[in-house]
Protein backbone atom coordinates (compact mmCIF):
# COMPACT_ATOMS: atom_id res chain seq x y z
CA UNK A 1 0.00 0.00 0.00
CA UNK A 2 1.02 3.63 -0.40
CA UNK A 3 2.41 5.50 2.37
CA UNK A 4 3.01 8.97 2.36
CA UNK A 5 6.14 9.60 4.54
CA UNK A 6 6.87 13.13 5.70
CA UNK A 7 10.38 14.43 7.30
CA UNK A 8 11.09 17.20 9.71
CA UNK A 9 14.40 19.17 10.89
CA UNK A 10 17.26 17.84 10.40
CA UNK A 11 16.04 14.77 8.80
CA UNK A 12 14.25 16.46 5.44
CA UNK A 13 18.04 17.12 5.29
CA UNK A 14 19.14 13.65 5.06
CA UNK A 15 16.24 12.70 2.84
CA UNK A 16 16.52 15.75 0.48
CA UNK A 17 12.49 15.83 0.10
CA UNK A 18 9.79 17.21 2.83
CA UNK A 19 7.72 13.74 1.85
CA UNK A 20 7.32 11.23 -0.12
CA UNK A 21 4.88 8.55 -0.90
CA UNK A 22 6.54 4.52 -0.67
CA UNK A 23 4.89 1.56 -1.73
CA UNK A 24 5.06 -0.80 1.24
CA UNK A 25 3.78 -4.53 2.52
CA UNK A 26 5.51 -3.93 5.72
CA UNK A 27 2.81 -3.67 8.84
CA UNK A 28 5.14 -2.16 11.65
CA UNK A 29 6.30 1.14 12.06
CA UNK A 30 10.61 -0.73 12.86
CA UNK A 31 9.60 -2.77 9.53
CA UNK A 32 8.65 0.50 8.07
CA UNK A 33 11.51 2.38 9.01
CA UNK A 34 14.03 -0.39 8.15
CA UNK A 35 13.40 0.19 4.54
CA UNK A 36 13.77 3.37 5.45
CA UNK A 37 17.51 3.01 6.78
CA UNK A 38 18.56 0.91 3.70
CA UNK A 39 17.24 3.82 1.55
CA UNK A 40 18.91 6.81 3.13
CA UNK A 41 21.87 4.87 5.90
CA UNK A 42 22.28 8.00 7.81
CA UNK A 43 18.71 8.03 9.29
CA UNK A 44 19.57 5.09 11.39
CA UNK A 45 21.90 6.79 14.15
CA UNK A 46 19.56 9.65 14.03
CA UNK A 47 17.13 10.03 17.19
CA UNK A 48 13.74 10.32 15.96
CA UNK A 49 10.37 9.77 17.06
CA UNK A 50 7.08 8.38 14.87
CA UNK A 51 3.52 9.78 14.94
CA UNK A 52 0.64 8.26 13.20
CA UNK A 53 -2.58 10.34 12.96
CA UNK A 54 -0.99 13.15 14.73
CA UNK A 55 0.14 11.47 17.49
CA UNK A 56 3.41 9.74 18.46
CA UNK A 57 3.38 5.50 18.04
CA UNK A 58 5.31 3.32 19.66
CA UNK A 59 7.96 1.94 16.74
CA UNK A 60 6.37 -1.48 17.02
CA UNK A 61 3.20 0.19 16.39
CA UNK A 62 0.92 -1.55 13.41
CA UNK A 63 0.58 0.73 10.60
CA UNK A 64 -2.72 2.26 10.44
CA UNK A 65 -2.82 5.57 8.50
CA UNK A 66 -1.69 6.42 4.95
CA UNK A 67 0.46 9.02 6.52
CA UNK A 68 3.49 9.11 9.01
CA UNK A 69 5.23 11.44 10.24
CA UNK A 70 9.45 11.56 10.99
CA UNK A 71 9.71 13.83 14.02
CA UNK A 72 13.94 15.19 15.00
CA UNK A 73 14.08 16.19 18.66
CA UNK A 74 11.48 19.12 19.55
CA UNK A 75 13.22 22.73 20.10
CA UNK A 76 10.34 25.13 19.89
CA UNK A 77 10.51 28.15 22.45
CA UNK B 1 -12.76 19.49 28.72
CA UNK B 2 -14.12 22.66 27.19
CA UNK B 3 -14.94 22.69 23.51
CA UNK B 4 -12.77 25.21 21.88
CA UNK B 5 -11.65 25.69 18.90
CA UNK B 6 -8.00 25.08 17.76
CA UNK B 7 -6.12 28.12 16.83
CA UNK B 8 -3.34 28.64 14.47
CA UNK B 9 -0.78 29.52 17.11
CA UNK B 10 2.08 30.43 14.47
CA UNK B 11 3.08 33.39 13.11
CA UNK B 12 5.84 34.47 10.43
CA UNK B 13 8.98 35.69 11.81
CA UNK B 14 9.46 37.63 15.04
CA UNK B 15 6.49 38.45 17.23
CA UNK B 16 6.93 42.43 17.28
CA UNK B 17 7.08 44.14 20.73
CA UNK B 18 4.09 45.99 19.28
CA UNK B 19 1.91 43.15 18.87
CA UNK B 20 2.71 42.15 22.60
CA UNK B 21 2.04 45.30 23.38
CA UNK B 22 -1.94 45.58 22.23
CA UNK B 23 -2.50 42.25 23.41
CA UNK B 24 -1.71 43.75 26.88
CA UNK B 25 -3.79 46.62 25.64
CA UNK B 26 -6.61 44.42 24.90
CA UNK B 27 -7.33 43.21 28.13
CA UNK B 28 -8.15 46.28 30.19
CA UNK B 29 -11.75 45.69 29.11
CA UNK B 30 -11.60 42.52 31.15
CA UNK B 31 -11.33 43.68 34.82
CA UNK B 32 -12.45 40.33 36.49
CA UNK B 33 -9.11 39.71 35.92
CA UNK B 34 -6.37 41.16 38.40
CA UNK B 35 -2.63 39.41 37.23
CA UNK B 36 -1.34 38.65 33.91
CA UNK B 37 1.71 36.74 33.79
CA UNK B 38 3.86 36.83 30.49
CA UNK B 39 6.83 34.39 28.59
CA UNK B 40 8.72 35.89 26.20
CA UNK B 41 11.13 33.64 24.70
CA UNK B 42 14.02 35.43 22.79
CA UNK B 43 16.81 34.01 20.42
CA UNK B 44 20.01 33.54 22.21
CA UNK B 45 23.46 34.39 20.62
CA UNK B 46 25.27 30.87 20.90
CA UNK B 47 28.13 30.16 20.50
CA UNK B 48 29.93 26.82 19.03
CA UNK B 49 33.53 26.90 18.30
CA UNK B 50 34.60 30.39 17.79
CA UNK B 51 31.02 30.42 15.67
CA UNK B 52 28.26 32.65 16.96
CA UNK B 53 24.38 32.07 16.54
CA UNK B 54 22.71 34.48 14.30
CA UNK B 55 18.93 33.54 14.11
CA UNK B 56 16.93 30.69 14.20
CA UNK B 57 14.82 29.37 11.11
CA UNK B 58 11.72 27.66 12.92
CA UNK B 59 9.39 24.88 10.96
CA UNK B 60 7.06 22.39 12.73
CA UNK B 61 4.43 19.40 11.73
CA UNK B 62 2.43 22.31 11.92
CA UNK B 63 -0.97 20.24 11.56
CA UNK B 64 0.13 18.35 14.62
CA UNK B 65 1.91 21.45 16.42
CA UNK B 66 -1.56 23.35 16.12
CA UNK B 67 -3.36 19.98 17.95
CA UNK B 68 -0.81 19.91 20.81
CA UNK B 69 -0.88 23.55 21.40
CA UNK B 70 -4.64 23.38 21.48
CA UNK B 71 -4.36 20.34 24.05
CA UNK B 72 -1.67 22.32 26.41
CA UNK B 73 -4.56 24.91 26.39
CA UNK B 74 -7.12 22.77 27.78
CA UNK B 75 -5.01 21.02 30.15
CA UNK B 76 -3.65 24.47 31.61
CA UNK B 77 -7.32 25.35 31.43
CA UNK B 78 -8.46 22.42 33.91
CA UNK B 79 -5.51 22.34 36.22
CA UNK B 80 -5.36 26.52 36.99
CA UNK B 81 -8.14 29.00 37.70
CA UNK B 82 -7.53 31.06 34.50
CA UNK B 83 -9.48 33.77 32.88
CA UNK B 84 -7.56 33.82 29.51
CA UNK B 85 -4.62 32.56 27.64
CA UNK B 86 -2.80 32.93 24.79
CA UNK B 87 0.02 31.69 22.71
CA UNK B 88 2.38 32.68 19.39
CA UNK B 89 5.41 30.66 18.03
CA UNK B 90 7.40 32.27 15.21
CA UNK B 91 7.77 30.42 11.82
CA UNK B 92 10.69 31.02 9.33
CA UNK B 93 13.75 33.12 10.46
CA UNK B 94 13.87 34.97 13.91
CA UNK B 95 17.13 36.85 14.66
CA UNK B 96 18.92 37.02 17.70
CA UNK B 97 17.12 39.38 20.10
CA UNK B 98 13.77 39.03 18.48
CA UNK B 99 10.98 37.12 19.98
CA UNK B 100 9.88 33.41 19.18
CA UNK B 101 6.97 32.72 21.81
CA UNK B 102 4.68 34.76 23.21
CA UNK B 103 2.81 33.22 26.05
CA UNK B 104 0.37 35.49 27.64
CA UNK B 105 -1.81 33.89 30.55
CA UNK B 106 -4.46 35.87 33.18
CA UNK B 107 -6.06 35.24 36.16
CA UNK B 108 -8.21 36.96 39.28
CA UNK B 109 -5.21 36.24 41.14
CA UNK B 110 -1.15 36.30 40.82
CA UNK B 111 -0.55 32.82 42.55
CA UNK B 112 -2.40 31.31 39.40
CA UNK B 113 -0.77 32.53 36.69
CA UNK B 114 2.98 32.06 38.02
CA UNK B 115 1.97 28.05 38.32
CA UNK B 116 0.14 28.04 34.91
CA UNK B 117 2.91 30.00 33.06
CA UNK B 118 5.52 27.77 33.80
CA UNK B 119 3.59 24.47 32.95
CA UNK B 120 2.65 26.01 29.65
CA UNK B 121 6.08 26.92 29.07
CA UNK B 122 7.55 23.22 29.64
CA UNK B 123 4.75 21.44 28.18
CA UNK B 124 5.44 23.41 24.81
CA UNK B 125 8.88 22.84 24.85
CA UNK B 126 8.64 18.94 25.41
CA UNK B 127 5.29 18.34 23.59
CA UNK B 128 5.56 20.44 20.57
CA UNK B 129 6.75 19.20 17.19
CA UNK B 130 8.89 22.24 16.24
CA UNK B 131 12.41 22.32 15.13
CA UNK B 132 14.70 25.21 15.47
CA UNK B 133 17.98 25.27 12.77
CA UNK B 134 20.18 27.77 14.54
CA UNK B 135 21.76 29.62 11.97
CA UNK B 136 25.58 30.65 12.10
CA UNK B 137 27.63 34.24 10.98
CA UNK B 138 29.05 32.56 8.21
CA UNK B 139 25.89 30.78 7.31
CA UNK B 140 26.48 27.37 8.74
CA UNK B 141 23.69 25.78 10.70
CA UNK B 142 23.20 23.17 13.04
CA UNK B 143 20.06 21.60 14.69
CA UNK B 144 18.68 23.22 18.11
CA UNK B 145 17.79 20.46 20.89
CA UNK B 146 15.78 21.75 24.00
CA UNK B 147 17.71 20.93 27.44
Amino acid sequence: MDLKIKYFGLLAEITLCNEEVLEFSETTISEVLEVLHNKYPSLRDKDFQVAQDLEIVSKDSIVSATEIALLPPFSGG
Amino acid sequence: MKNRKIKNVFREGAIASQFIGDSIAKHQSKTTIGAHSIFLGQVRADELEGKTVSAIEYTAHEEMANIKFHEIRETTFEKFNLSCMHIYHSLGLVKTGEICLFVFVSSPRRKEVFKALEFVVEEIKAKVPVFGKEIFEDSSHQWKVNS
